[in-house]
């Protein structure tokens, strides 16, 4: 900084956070400029999050000290932080389902008093949200909206409470490519004005196309500090992992073989018994990876734990191998031959107070080399572990250890070990890689290619578009439970995929 | 401002989790003492006589021993499926089914005067507890009813069935009014094991279903599958684990441990069908389970504590003149701080800012 130039909105200079057994941030340095957007940019555990909650008034540091505009301040609470005009939104929402958009805002008031002008403050609502370029209707209820717009109401939210520094988690991960966009030029907007404002991501590409400045942490160490305009994702990619990654994965060409799942005209309820999938007809061949891409919420999940078995459709069919599979149980359908990795891992993938050892035969227990007759045999059940475990270097102390103790990287290559190892005709991914850090990803990456050159099906879905476009053969874009297209990888888009996530047919 | 707050260990904490159930004694023993101080009398009289009665003698240790049985089999009987989430409230109904079961062979087949009348009615009684069982059993898994209330309903039921078989069909002719069934044929009384004592074989069968128990959940697929239940019943049908199958065999088998338990008490120390078989052995068996932290082999343990606490119980009744709610208010106060103690195991008092764990 030169002399004689004004302090940045905030400063944190020498912020050190431990945690049990992790040193969480060591001796960071950061800081945010008003007009300015900052991005920092790190794997999963760089310590991104923690630094900013610290900021946030949620942590407080061990060491080091945060200044606003210069004069040092110490943080109690979130209520506090936000009180001098520092806000996060964080990537759960925290809004009330019943309440409209305008209430949700008033709610997240300190003292507003017996009285409540609704109308007032939806009007000036709306006022802002056409300022920042946020459309969103103040009498909307929350359940109603999409999370692209509860995101905006969170913003409303901060923006409503003064907040000068606004923090972002995430803010991405959940949107279409569209959406991304629409809430890249809010943020430019709110830094015009002279707030400043943090992006936290994982993403390479979307720091480069809005970021001012990209502030890089490894392992709870700031790498460094640079222009975004200086920086290439290839550079930035190099900073956050410590070497060079390897953006081509090797695919050979495979010629697809027979159709190994088969759905015809699938029709179901979701959980709350409103209609999730409306006529879904999908194949996919041995030796094929399909793509399924789609914004969260529009059927995928229910498509996914048909197959499984985990879910009966109300109508339609399901052949899986030539045979039909329709309203098989998951026991029936783990027999014929198809992997499962699930969407939420701890809670369906594990029983997370089990050990390792017991987690890797979770399906399998039941195979003649584990035992004879009712018994079990736990020296067999231990070895297919330790064999496993170094097989899909999965971090863990001892087979022993229960399964909820690992990290979720390892957690995912132990799902990714005992499915994969099943030897299975149909895998089916769901998010295979998220939360996962870029090595862990590569990983997934590899296995499912080596799986698809062994000849397996795989069905993968996935929010990240550069992952479909990587891994698939074939995409379909699942829209409000039908398939809006289904395209060869090749001749795929971002653009026209991301056009059809948000529910416009290809053109 | 610093401001207290409960929050979740990430770990429970392996020297709370072992150190809980003692400091919940200890707590519940002093709580004890001011109910006990209270209603007039000094406590460490009360408590010495507690502790001597059932273990001051030989004839104390082989009374709590006798006690410790069908607190042992009952004990089983709500760890079992407590292991899958299930609650089985019910088996003191189980209990009182077994006897039931065990008192018809003996007394009103010609199996009670045979040389197998013992395996007979010790199997009726198992037959009889599982189907007891059996029926919250159903209900649960296939209309998800809640086992927790339909199983300790069921006790009702059961208690006033025996009520109506003493006073009505099955009364004794020769018991002059009294409610009793008729006594069991000598075939029909389980073997003592040692004379003059009130031990009988019970003890080697319940010391029997402990190792089956723990032998079956941590050697067996089938306990392979309860652990899994028990600990992620989602994950469990991701694994294609039928939880229907396994609430009816789990169930079955609890049913059939308490209605064990209530055929070695109806033939070993009643000898006939009357009120009273149990002083509420399955309901204290709740309590055996959660203070052995759903452990089988801990279980022989804490049910000798708290069979020497119905035996101390006795005691007080004789030479303090107490009732025998003492021990009833002894066993509340103690699950009472058993229940507050698993909280503290798992969560932890922290002060506003402290950090919660790693959880970025």
């Amino acid at each position: 900084m030169t002399p004689g130039s004004p302090p940045p909105r905030v400063e944190m200079r020498g912020i050190t956070k431990r945690f049990p057994g992790v040193l969480a941030n060591d001796a960071v340095d950061f800081d945010v400029a008003a007009g300015e957007i900052h991005a920092l940019l790190g794997e999963n555990g760089a310590g991104k999050s923690t630094l900013m909650k610290i900021l946030y008034g949620f942590y407080e540091p061990d060491a080091g000290e945060i200044r606003l505009g210069g004069v040092p301040r110490r943080f109690r609470s979130p209520r506090d932080a936000l009180r001098h005009g520092i806000g996060m939104v964080f990537q759960q929402f925290m809004l009330v389902p019943s309440l409209s958009v305008a209430q949700n805002v008033l709610l997240s008031l300190p003292g507003t008093g017996w009285r409540i002008d609704e109308r007032t403050a939806a009007a000036q609502l709306a006022a802002q949200a056409v300022r920042y370029g946020m459309a969103i209707d103040p009498a909307a209820r929350v359940w109603q909206l999409s999370v692209g717009e509860q995101q905006r109401v969170e913003i409303l939210k901060l923006l409503a409470g003064g907040a000068e520094v606004l923090i972002l988690d995430e803010p991405t991960a959940v949107l279409t490519p569209q959406e991304t966009r629409d809430l890249f030029a809010t943020l430019r907007r709110l830094a015009a004005e002279g707030r400043a404002v943090v992006l936290i991501t994982h993403k390479l590409a979307e720091v480069t196309a809005v970021a001012d400045r990209i502030t890089v942490l490894r392992h709870g160490r700031r790498v460094g500090t640079v222009p975004a305009a200086d920086a290439t994702a290839r550079s930035l990619a190099r900073m956050m992992v410590g070497r060079e990654t390897f953006d081509h994965l090797h695919r050979d060409p495979v010629t697809p073989g027979s159709a190994a799942v088969e759905l015809a005209d699938l029709w179901a309820a979701n959980d709350r018994g409103l209609p999730a999938l409306r006529g879904v007809s999908l194949t996919v061949r041995s030796g094929e990876i399909v793509g399924l891409a789609g914004v969260a919420g529009n059927g995928q999940r229910e498509l996914g734990e048909i197959v499984a078995g985990l879910r009966r459709p109300s109508r339609g069919r399901v052949w899986i191998g030539g045979r039909d599979r329709t309203g098989a149980s998951p026991f029936e359908v783990i027999q014929s031959g198809v992997g499962h990795i699930p969407e939420d891992r701890l809670g369906v993938g594990v029983a997370p107070r089990l050990s390792v050892a017991d987690n890797l035969v979770l399906k399998r227990y039941r195979e003649p080399r584990f035992g004879r007759g009712p018994l079990l045999d736990g020296a067999a059940v231990a070895a297919h572990a330790r064999q496993l475990i170094a097989e899909f270097e999965i971090q863990t102390p001892s087979p022993g250890t229960p399964a909820r103790a690992l990290s979720g990287g390892n957690l995912q290559r132990l799902i990714l070990a005992r499915e994969i190892s099943a030897r299975p005709r149909v895998i089916l991914a769901f998010h295979p890689t998220r939360g996962l850090d870029i090595s862990a990803t590569e990983a997934v990456h590899r296995l499912l290619l080596a799986e698809r050159r062994a000849g397996a099906a795989v069905l993968l879905i996935s929010e990240d578009l550069d992952e479909i476009l990587l891994l698939s053969d074939r995409i379909a874009v699942i829209f409000g439970g039908a398939l809006i297209g289904v395209t060869e990888a090749r001749e795929a888009s971002v653009e026209a995929l991301g056009l059809m996530m948000g529910g416009q047919p290809a053109p | 401002m610093i401001r207290l707050r409960v929050e979740r260990r990430a770990l429970p904490s392996p020297w709370a989790s072992a150190a809980a159930p003692v400091l919940a004694l200890a707590a519940a023993l002093l709580a004890g003492a001011v109910m006990l101080a209270i209603a007039g009398l000094n406590p460490l009289t009360a408590y010495v006589d507690l502790v001597s009665d059932p273990f001051g003698s030989v004839f104390g240790w082989t009374e709590t021993i006798v006690k410790t049985i069908p607190l042992i089999l009952t004990g089983l009987a709500v760890l079992l499926p407590a292991r899958m989430r299930l609650w089985n409230i019910g088996a003191e109904g189980q209990l009182q089914c077994g006897a039931i079961a065990a008192t018809w062979v003996a007394v009103w087949t010609p199996l009670g005067h045979s040389p197998v009348a013992i395996p007979a009615l010790l199997l009726a009684g198992m037959a009889a507890g599982a189907l007891w069982c059996l029926i919250p059993a159903i209900l649960r898994a296939y209309l998800s009813v809640n086992e927790t209330i339909t199983t300790l309903l069921m006790n009702y039921i059961a208690l006033l069935l025996v009520d109506y078989l003493i006073y009505g069909p099955w009364q004794d002719p020769a018991g002059r009014g009294f409610p009793l069934s008729a006594p069991f044929p000598p075939a029909a009384k389980l073997p003592l094991l040692i004379p003059g004592t009130r031990v009988h074989l019970g003890l080697v069968l319940a010391l029997a279903a402990v190792a089956a128990t723990a032998f079956v959940l941590n050697r067996t697929r089938w306990g392979l599958e309860i652990r899994i239940i028990g600990d992620n019943p989602r994950a469990a049908r991701y694994a294609g684990i039928s939880l229907v199958r396994n609430i009816v065999l789990v169930m079955g088998v609890a049913g059939a441990l308490a209605g064990l338990a209530g055929a070695s008490e109806v033939s070993a120390i009643a000898g006939r069908l009357e009120r009273g078989i149990s002083p509420g052995y399955g309901y204290t068996a709740i309590l055996v389970a959660w203070l052995a932290r759903l452990s089988p082999l801990a279980i022989v343990l804490v049910a000798l504590l708290l069979g020497a606490l119905f035996v101390g119980g006795d005691g007080l009744q004789i030479s303090l003149g107490l009732p025998i709610a003492v021990v009833y208010m002894l066993q509340g106060l103690i699950f009472f701080f058993v229940l507050a103690s698993e909280t503290l195991a798992t969560y932890r008092l922290t002060a506003r800012g402290r950090s919660p764990g790693r959880s970025w």
